[in-house]
């Protein structure tokens, strides 16, 4: 089964108009509908807009908010603008890798249910440290605080 | 509703100053990220519901961020003829405890402050918000005036934020928006407009200080009949975010100022480049945009003038070079963000290789009170060579934390210790960081420095946007030297020799000194780095990547000897010099530490004196977070 639905990402073709319109922002559209740049729904972009492979690979590596890799359904960043790193933005991050299973060199859990992800400055600097989970934001965080914060989605996860 | 002229406004106008104060009790909740991010949709909709439930005659709104971020979540009420009154650390309990006393007629105890007039900087104008006596509970409130945090600020860029509902065009326009434009476009020529910015002396507040005045007036004379203005809103330095606070607060002051730019150098076409990790900011200029085209302020023949404009999004996708201007080009253009060498220059060739001018979100919010106050009224603020205010984020280890707007040339001191309210918990202040990844760290030795373009500068760093991050003696200088530089080396683009490998270079080095691996050769060797590094750069980002550790190293040298020689981190934060250890005298025997200890390192008998097993510790710091009793210490 491919990783994508074609008729969406010809409509990213249509949209991108041959180059008039920019790429970043098609690849924006294929991640937001397929959740990461999977190499199949890239290679079919590439051939049928006409884009060679190497841009594309190009730009997906030079943007941090572009994955090659599948993310978990729910994302979680964690601020280490210099706010949260002043106070203990790192010890955060750490923490939360650990509660939820990640080894060193994983950021995302082997069930796909969540991705870790570092962020540099939210902009939220006066609650810091602060972590985002998908669109909510929470300000003043503490390790302690960290399972908590975590409760509902994994119960959503659950249902 | 289209708006073809100053009539069309006027109607607009009446409507917003309705609705601004209404005829029954209105009350605002704060809705920016950093409000939502404290519960700040919990309180709104706890509110929300209440007041339909009792049937209380109020109407709930949003606004933007009032800058005091600390008392957040914030609920004002205003009650019609008595002074507007605001709420901080509002909860879902102390907002039915609000509506209780607001249906019972009477004032909640414990308000932040109170607001009894309504400044419009624009007209220069004030509006009394009551009407005869005020209410015996309400003379104890204090003023804002002299709140501490407030006293010294004068909001021009931030006139709007957490006083109008930035969805609401008409509460803008209430406040004398778009009547600059409409007056610019009817009275001035664009050269007028060019003069008069350049006159002001306003300088550009992204980063390099430019004078905003100036580029326009390049890009005007440049060939070309396409032109674009850009507007930077990738505000990447970590501990800055007052653009993202205007684009959430008031967006339309920053579209205003876009458009008498785009007007003076004779662009039709603007784009705002905004970072993906602003959602709630891009979603609010979305909106924006789209009702100021409803209402024909932007698209043909604006204000029945000869002035067609129209503004795209485009979208960052996580590049912290994307804030140098010809890398922002780049990668408005569908390209990764790799700068190039300067000149030419981008208002002479720019975006599609058109004369094109960059200004930053706060920078443009500064337009149109300059055209419609004129250039010497805004040239009376300030200093000398650095005119009007800024807005900083003043962030870190300060009590009072917020977004704060003071004109140019305020004491340092004034603004850590008066308007902060100094260190929290009494610590020692130690050193404040100005200027993000691209500055440097000031020492409490300079506390009486005015904060303006050149003093910054002659103390080793940068105004840059206008993070403020104040540093105690638990923050270890030689890891926050490091910090940046790990952070630049994770942003470098990659295109020149000394950046890519140089500043990975000096971060290996600072690496080394934090892990107790340095030797005495290294300060000149990270030294010689920087000089090199510093001349050869191709972009700002590169060349500026050294002042960190320059900085660092001018102020606080001691401390890299005692990483060095002694092996030691006095402020007890680089890892692999610490061990963590209980005060046997303090300890409680409580088992905080032993609950939250992820490697069941610390072990005693319930209410003995706990200990830490050394080999077990892996130095996360939570025991030490968590101890009531402080008896957790880092030795």
């Amino acid at each position: 089964m491919e990783s994508f639905n074609r008729s969406t990402i010809d409509g990213f073709i249509k949209k991108y108009q041959g180059g008039k319109s920019s790429l970043i922002a098609a690849l924006q559209e294929i991640q937001g509908a397929c959740g990461y740049l999977s190499r199949d729904a890239i290679t079919y972009f590439s051939i049928a807009a006409g884009v060679p492979l190497s841009k594309i690979y190009c730009i997906a590596t030079f943007y941090r908010s572009f994955s090659l890799e599948p993310r978990g359904k729910n994302i979680v960043s964690v601020c280490l603008g210099t706010a949260c790193h002043v106070k203990d933005g790192e010890n955060i991050m750490n923490k939360m890798g650990r509660e939820l299973g990640l080894e060193s060199n994983e950021s995302t859990t082997p069930d796909r249910k969540f991705t870790l992800e570092k962020v540099r400055c939210l902009g939220c600097c006066s609650m810091a440290p602060v972590v985002r989970v998908n669109e909510d934001t929470y300000g003043n965080v503490h390790q302690s605080t960290v399972p908590k914060m975590l409760a509902p989605y994994r119960k959503a996860e659950k249902r | 509703m289209k708006v073809s002229g100053i009539k069309d406004l006027q109607k607009l106008k009446t409507r917003g100053m309705a609705t601004l104060s209404p005829d029954k009790i209105k009350i605002m909740v704060g809705m920016a990220t950093c409000g939502l991010s404290t519960g700040a949709g919990t309180v709104f909709n706890e509110i929300a519901a209440g007041v339909k439930k009792n049937r209380l005659n109020a109407v709930v709104t949003k606004t933007g961020c009032i800058g005091i971020c600390h008392e957040e979540p914030l609920v004002d009420v205003l009650i019609p003829g008595s002074p507007r009154v605001t709420y901080s650390r509002m909860t879902g309990e102390k907002a039915a405890e609000l509506l209780e006393e607001l249906r019972q007629g009477s004032v909640m105890k414990g308000a932040l402050g109170r607001m009894d007039e309504d400044r419009f900087l624009l007209d220069d104008t004030v509006r009394s918000y009551k009407k005869g006596r005020i209410k015996k509970e309400l003379l104890k409130v204090p003023e804002y005036a002299n709140l501490s945090f407030y006293k010294r600020q004068e909001k021009i860029a931030l006139r709007n934020c957490g006083v109008i509902d930035p969805e609401d065009i008409c509460e803008y326009i209430a406040k004398g928006g778009y009547f600059t434009l409409a007056e610019v476009l009817a009275k001035r020529p664009p050269q007028d407009v060019v003069a008069e910015v350049e006159r002001s002396g306003l300088r550009g507040r992204g980063g390099a200080g430019f004078l905003t005045g100036l580029k326009w007036k390049i890009c005007s004379a440049a060939d070309g009949k396409v032109k674009y203005i850009i507007c930077n809103a990738d505000e990447g330095d970590p501990g800055a975010y007052m653009d993202r606070s205007l684009l959430e607060g008031d967006p339309h002051a920053v579209i205003e100022g876009m458009m008498i730019a785009g007007y003076a150098i004779g662009a039709r076409q603007g784009y705002m480049y905004i970072r993906a990790e602003y959602p709630l900011a891009i979603e609010r200029v979305k909106k924006a945009l789209a009702v100021a085209t409803a209402h024909g302020l932007l698209g043909k023949k604006i204000l029945n003038s000869g002035f067609t404009f129209n503004i795209s999004i485009s979208q960052g996708a996580g590049a912290f070079v994307c804030g140098e201007e010809t890398a922002l080009i780049k990668s408005i253009e569908g390209e990764w963000g790799e700068p190039r060498q300067r000149p030419p220059f981008p208002a002479q060739s720019g975006l599609w290789g058109k004369p094109t001018v960059i200004n930053n979100v706060e920078t443009l919010a500064n337009v149109a009170p300059i055209m419609a106050r004129g250039a010497d009224w805004f040239s009376s603020i300030g200093t000398k060579k650095s005119k009007g205010t800024k807005v900083f984020s003043l962030v870190g280890k300060v009590n009072r934390i917020g977004l704060v707007e003071v004109p140019m040339g305020t004491k340092l001191k004034h603004i850590i210790y008066d308007m902060g309210g100094g260190i929290p918990n009494n610590r020692a202040f130690k050193a404040v960081q100005t200027g993000g990844p691209s500055g440097g760290c000031i020492p409490k030795e300079l506390i009486n420095l005015p904060v303006d373009y050149e003093a910054l500068a002659e103390a080793g760093s940068i105004m840059g946007s206008g993070g403020l991050i104040v540093m105690d003696d638990r923050t270890c200088m030689v890891d926050v030297a490091k910090y940046f530089l790990s952070f630049l080396a994770d942003e470098s683009c990659g295109k020149c020799t000394p950046c890519r490998v140089g500043v990975k270079r000096m971060k290996d080095v600072l690496e080394d000194i934090t892990a107790g691996k340095g030797t005495k050769e290294d300060l000149a060797l990270l030294e010689s780095m920087a000089e090199d590094i510093k001349e050869s750069a191709l972009c700002g980002l590169g060349k500026t990547a050294t002042n960190p550790v320059l900085s660092t190293l001018k102020y606080f040298r001691n401390e890299y000897v005692a990483h060095i020689k002694d092996k030691k981190c006095p402020a007890g934060v680089c890892k692999a010099l610490i061990t963590f250890l209980i005060d046997k005298n303090r300890c409680t025997g409580c088992g905080a530490c032993v609950k939250v200890c992820p490697t069941n390192a610390v072990e005693g008998e319930k209410k003995q004196p706990h200990r830490i097993e050394i080999n077990k510790c892996i130095k996360c710091g939570a025991c030490f977070e968590i101890c009531p009793a402080e008896a957790v210490v880092k030795g």
